[in-house]
């Protein structure tokens, strides 16, 4: 019954998104007002709808009901409950249903919350959001309908991927997820701005909030999908420049140029046609993310369940919103008015700089990927893999990074430029000081990429910290403080991604049980290797004692396998220190009864994901800074009105 | 008229910037892409020592060779064609075997064997690893029954 | 102005990638590890039974002027239960089925194909997966066409959907 009722409860919310798209669009197409007050309850009533939509879904995998398709496949009544509940949407329809259900939430606060809008800007947001949330509709309801019924039911499930039984893993996928609809709103408000000619600094306003969120969620979900890798894979890296990482690193580029755009056109009223260009871009780079991930026309590390059909599918809602979006953008790009001027010297060009080389940034790794697909058309196979992307990527990084150091220290409209290089005066004579110092104590062992990220790094990280000087603290409006530290948390990642480059130390052996190597001054002992279970696992895991000098530290690398379904997994032992980690992967046994074991002592490594950890939480602060300042903006002539 | 210069400089600079960019990512697509190979293309085509390259095929049976230190493997790539040499240091996947496929990322050196840096090998699945044939989980007391092969 | 085209630039950007996604779409055969035994004789193989109420299989059991269809499946495989209807309706139209189960054991297939349908003629269990990789499969299921000279003519890599049965069909019948 629950499958039934969550697959009504779906069918009716995609009949609410119809008619939530068919008036507003009647409403506004045929100046039919009273239409109009009907978009936001249909809106509401859609995100009540398909929200118990989803808790059916829910409801089934925690019941592990095996008379259900999806849950048969995806399932096990063995499994622990947690990862029940997220193997909800460590699939494919499932994670699409999750997809409609917060883009449908997000309506819903589009719909309640939104009140500085102009009411027709509004309305045409509310049926952009619509007719995008209507396709994923179409998309469940035709092509991946998560409530089929297996009929007879399964005795019993083939478990979830055992990659995707990890705490942290559990929650990636959503993480993503979350930050992509949060993008498809913005989108919606570009769309709405486009189609009511009000591109100016309001709708930089209302739609900031939504940019922000959506670039916090895709740093933590980009963060800690990387942390992920480096510990599951048990190979060591931190980033593959693996498709599938790249298509989350791509809008989350994307979103970082937008957020500093609409900040220029919110605070300045410029770069008008450029934000709404952004915003379609943004979210086009979502949807290419996940058509590229779905339809398995790249091949990944990573493993997904690919499906052609479904690619298919995906290709053609994207060709619909954002060859639509385009469409309507080189349409109507006349009707917006030119925005407020700067000159060269001010933050706007700096801002401007920002966005170009992140695009560039974009671009690069848009065409680095794509790359293979292009050649292939003409018959050749390739892989395109990281030095490539650090080749190009890199260097147009650590200027970027250099422009993040003056934008804080350049006014608004208009600066002196001796004044600006001035105030650049201490993170400048810092990164040559460092430059010296570390060709003095390491030229030639280290590359050259991670030489120049180390000196910048220190460089952008006294930077970032300048706009807290000479001014009172107290008072500094906490959206301030976030910048400050999302750009510090840069420059802490960068750092570590510099350090772990440069000063790796790594290790490959075959020890016998007893035995012990040195790998970068610590001692590794390894003293036997033991067969374990747990509760869909059995591994053999190796018991290591570790130490540096002082007290010994033990360490147990496994190797899991998991039953249903039949896959192995890689457990690498991690042991953090404030100075970096140590990092043991237990390998095959030989036939002389060696064991093989990669160490790696990896320095200020930890620092990378620190580093993306700041970043988000700057972006939590100015989000709430902003939000505040609004409200109290808000509260003040609601007062002032009353006295009045 | 001063605005529409700084315009005009503003423009010049982000069109040089994309420009190099361009450039340099061809450049770099150029050296670093890594062309897929199998054995017989190695033979008719020839692969220049020292670029990145990938090759696939199956495993052949019997070659695989390990070495005193442990680490090192020797085997050949074959597509039924012709065959390759192929070494690698490290730890190979865990369906890496004689008769798998397999895919090895890496470069020729000047004698013409394969140094592979990456191995990947084609998934399976219920995979037992050999040091646990014989040994059964236990649903109810979460442990291994039997005894491993020694 | 300058110039309008630079308005529509993004828009052909956007129309080439989708051009090219389409050509990556319509270009399958890269993503799929089809064997190398397509078109070459079946390996010699001779599996015990692998179910009850089955005789066992070899593949001596091929070469007999008779098209057939090979199938290899699981019991502890969700697609292979899914794939189960299309291969009775297969089985309906007279076309001779055999099965080899993957790293099974005998109940567990007879469970299997009590609950779902038995449209094998022999079934051969093959718990090593030694005949699967000899045949170059590398997953479950599989289906194989293989024809009355012991050839094998086609490989079918997934599970058999609804729409899939006409082409296997087909191709049967020009097989023979």
């Amino acid at each position: 019954m629950i499958a039934e009722l969550g697959l009504g409860a779906l069918w009716l919310a995609a009949a609410l998104a119809l008619l939530q798209l068919v008036l507003s669009a009647l409403g506004l197409g045929k100046g039919r007002a009273e239409l109009l007050s009907g978009v936001r309850p249909v809106a509401v009533a859609q995100a009540v709808l398909i929200a118990l939509s989803f808790g059916s879904l829910i409801t089934l995998f925690l019941r592990s009901d095996m008379s259900v398709l999806l849950v048969a496949m995806n399932s096990h009544s063995a499994k622990p409950w947690l990862y029940k509940f997220a193997g909800t949407w460590g699939n494919h329809e499932g994670s699409m249903l999750l997809w409609v259900t917060v883009m449908g939430l997000a309506g819903a606060l589009v719909a309640l919350l939104e009140r500085t809008l102009k009411r027709e800007t509004h309305m045409a947001t509310l049926g952009a959001q619509a007719a995008i949330s209507l396709g994923f509709y179409a998309f469940l309801l035709f092509a991946s309908n998560p409530f089929a019924r297996l009929n007879p039911a399964a005795p019993d499930g083939q478990g979830l991927n055992p990659l995707l039984q990890d705490p942290g893993l559990a929650f990636h996928p959503p993480t993503l997820y979350l930050g992509y609809v949060g993008l498809s709103v913005a989108f919606s408000f570009a769309v709405g701005a486009l189609l009511t000619r009000t591109v100016d600094a309001s709708f930089a306003r209302a739609m900031r909030p939504w940019v922000l969120g959506a670039w916090v969620l895709l740093t933590i979900g980009i963060t800690a999908g990387s942390y992920w890798a480096y510990y599951e894979l048990g190979w060591g890296g931190w980033w593959f420049w693996d498709p599938v990482e790249n298509a989350s690193l791509m809008p989350w580029l994307a979103a970082t140029a937008l957020l500093h755009s609409v900040t220029v056109l919110a605070t300045r009223d410029a770069l008008r046609a450029w934000t709404i260009m952004l915003a379609v871009v943004a979210f086009s780079m979502s949807m290419v993310g996940t058509f590229l991930v779905r339809s398995g026309i790249l091949t990944s590390v990573h493993a997904f369940a690919v499906d052609p059909e479904r690619g298919t599918f995906i290709l053609g809602l994207l060709a619909i919103y954002i060859g639509g979006a385009l469409a309507l953008f080189g349409l109507r790009v006349g009707t917006v008015r030119e925005g407020r001027q700067f000159e060269a010297m001010s933050r706007e060009t700096l801002l401007v700089v920002n966005n170009l080389l992140l695009t560039v940034i974009l671009g690069v790794v848009l065409v680095g990927t794509l790359y293979p697909l292009m050649t292939e058309a003409f018959g050749h196979k390739v892989s395109v893999g990281p030095p490539y992307f650090n080749a190009v990527a890199g260097p147009i990084a650590l200027v970027l990074m250099l422009a993040m150091v003056a934008g804080p220290l350049t006014r608004w409209r208009r600066d002196v430029p001796r004044v600006v290089g001035g105030r650049m005066l201490w993170p400048t004579g810092l990164m040559l000081g460092t430059a010296s110092a570390l060709a003095v104590a390491a030229w030639g062992r280290i590359g050259v990429l991670p030489f120049l990220g180390l000196v910048v790094a220190v460089g952008v990280a006294l930077g970032s910290l300048i706009p807290l000087t000479k001014r009172n603290l107290r008072r500094t409006p906490l959206f301030t403080y976030g910048m400050v530290l999302a750009h510090l948390g840069c420059a802490v990642s960068l750092g570590g991604m510099a350090a772990e480059s440069a000063f790796t130390a790594e290790k490959l052996v075959a020890m016998q049980p007893g035995e012990s190597v040195e790998a970068a001054g610590w001692r590794v002992r390894f003293d036997k290797v033991m067969p374990l279970a747990g509760p869909n696992w059995v591994a053999m895991q190796a018991d290591m004692a570790v130490s540096r000098g002082g007290d010994e530290t033990f360490l147990h690398p496994q190797n899991r396998f998991f039953s249903d379904p039949p896959t192995n997994t890689t457990e690498s032992a991690i042991l953090t220190t404030w100075r970096g980690q140590l990092y043991i992967v237990l390998g095959d046994r030989l036939e002389d009864g060696r064991w093989q074991m990669r160490i790696w002592w990896k320095p200020f490594v930890t620092l990378i994901w620190l580093g993306g950890f700041m970043i988000a939480a700057g972006g939590v602060l100015t989000l709430i800074g902003r939000e505040r300042r609004g409200w109290m903006l808000k509260v003040r002539k609601i007062r002032a009105g009353e006295w009045a | 008229m001063k605005s529409k210069h700084q315009r005009l400089i503003l423009a010049l600079a982000a069109l040089v910037a994309i420009i190099a960019a361009g450039l340099l990512a061809a450049s770099a697509l150029k050296d670093e892409a890594a062309y897929f190979y199998v054995p017989n293309d190695v033979k008719t085509k020839g692969v220049e020592p020292g670029k990145a390259v990938r090759l696939g095929g199956m495993v052949e049976k019997g070659s695989l060779r390990h070495e005193a230190d442990g680490v090192t493997i020797r085997f050949t790539v074959t597509d039924g064609k012709a065959q390759v040499a192929v070494t690698f240091k490290g730890i190979a996947p865990d369906l890496f075997r004689e008769g798998s496929g397999v895919v090895a990322e890496g470069a020729f050196d000047t004698q013409g064997t394969f140094v592979a840096s990456n191995l990947l090998a084609k998934h399976d699945e219920r995979y037992m690893p050999r040091e646990m044939e014989g040994m059964q989980y236990d649903e109810t007391t979460h442990q291994m029954k039997g005894a491993p092969k020694p | 102005m300058k110039g309008r085209w630079l308005t529509w630039l993004p828009l052909a950007v956007f129309a080439a990638l989708a051009l090219l996604f389409v050509g990556g779409l319509l270009r399958p055969e890269g993503r799929v590890i089809e064997s190398k035994m397509v078109g070459k004789p079946l390996p010699a193989f001779a599996l015990p039974a692998g179910a009850s109420d089955r005789p066992a299989l070899a593949s001596a059991q091929f070469a007999k002027g008779k098209p057939r269809l090979l199938n290899i499946f699981a019991s502890w495989c969700v697609p292979c239960a899914a794939e189960s209807p299309q291969l009775m309706a297969l089985k309906q139209a007279g076309i001779p089925i055999d099965g080899i189960a993957i790293r099974d054991a005998r109940g567990d297939v007879d469970r299997f194909l009590a609950r779902y349908g038995n449209p094998y003629e022999r079934i051969g269990l093959d718990a090593r997966s030694s005949v699967q990789l000899d045949l170059g499969s590398s997953g479950v299921p599989e289906t194989f066409l293989i024809g009355g000279d012991g050839r094998i003519l086609h490989q079918h890599i997934g599970d058999l959907r609804a729409d899939d049965v006409a082409d296997i069909m087909d191709r049967w019948k020009a097989a023979q």
